[in-house]
């Protein structure tokens, strides 16, 4: 059997993965992409503690960030497809009109 | 699950992520984001959650993703003009989210290791288990959760709608330069083409 160390390791590894993606590309669906890969870490983060515990209660919570991930992906690509019929790009360093 | 399989799928899941962020193409991204989230389903499947291990695959990369497939062919999103661009943003970045990871690695090896598991009950992580807690000690946030996908449906089509109401409030007509006159994606991208 594998330790259940080794997934929290594998979760934290696709973690720190996600949020370097967030930080070093500036194209908005792929920053999109890294966020979903982030919560997948969590997830197996919950899956495995569940599992260790022996409770369902981790994967009831995988199912509800499950859930709001779906929401936020159809919200947040509305918005990016709003965004692009107005400025025409997707390119996170061209958004400014909010800066001063 | 034995650790030779586990070993596998930890590897490619590791790879496939760093696909993610390192392809230029987007396509290719959410390709292997597809990747890494069967990965995760069978590994989901491994630790006895099988029906969210399904639940996963069929959710997430039958649904989610294609999503995203949908809206990068819509908005004709182009690779990645220059992978050499944004240097010190990429090294600072890079730098961070490496500081991120050795913080986990230090966390991880100072854990107490967790090798013991207990016994399970016969239906753990059937769709009965998983209905049983759902609708019982979270029905509250299960019937929550379902006014939250009635909103995310109607904010959507509003906010992607051609002429949106939302976005007429925000950017009154005279102040869209000409670049923003374009009311569809298309056109825009048949301009920047151009």
């Amino acid at each position: 059997m594998t330790p259940i160390s080794y997934y929290l390791a594998l979760s934290a590894i696709l973690f720190a993965v996600g949020v370097a993606g967030v930080l070093i590309r500036r194209n908005v669906i792929v920053m999109f992409l890294a966020i979903e890969l982030m919560l997948n870490a969590v997830n197996l983060a919950l899956v495995a503690l569940g599992r260790r515990i022996g409770s369902m209660d981790g994967q009831v919570i995988v199912f509800f960030v499950m859930t709001v991930a779906a929401a936020e992906a159809a919200v947040g690509l509305a918005i990016i497809i709003s965004i692009f019929r107005n400025r025409g790009t997707v390119n996170a360093d061209e958004l400014n009109l909010l800066r001063w | 699950m034995p650790i030779g399989i586990f070993m596998f799928l930890a590897a490619l899941a590791i790879i496939a992520g760093f696909g993610v962020i390192m392809q230029r193409n987007p396509v290719h991204c959410v390709l292997a984001l597809a990747l890494v989230l069967m990965d995760l389903g069978v590994l989901f499947m491994g630790l006895d959650a099988v029906t969210l291990g399904f639940l996963q695959i069929i959710v997430y990369v039958g649904a989610i993703m294609v999503l995203f497939l949908f809206v990068i062919w819509l908005l004709n999103v182009q690779a990645d003009p220059g992978l050499g661009r944004h240097l010190a943003l990429k090294l600072f970045g890079s730098i961070g989210a490496a500081a991120l990871a050795a913080e986990f690695a230090a966390i991880i090896v100072q854990a107490p290791k967790l090798s013991d598991l207990r016994p399970l009950p016969p239906d753990f992580g059937t769709v009965a288990a998983l209905a049983r807690s759902l609708f019982s000690d979270y029905l509250v946030a299960f019937e929550v959760t379902s006014i939250l996908l009635l909103a995310a449906i109607v904010g959507a089509i509003a906010l992607a709608r051609k002429t949106s109401p939302a976005l007429a409030l925000v950017t009154p007509a005279p102040a869209r330069d000409a670049s923003a006159l374009a009311p569809t994606g298309d056109a825009a991208a048949q301009r920047k083409s151009a």
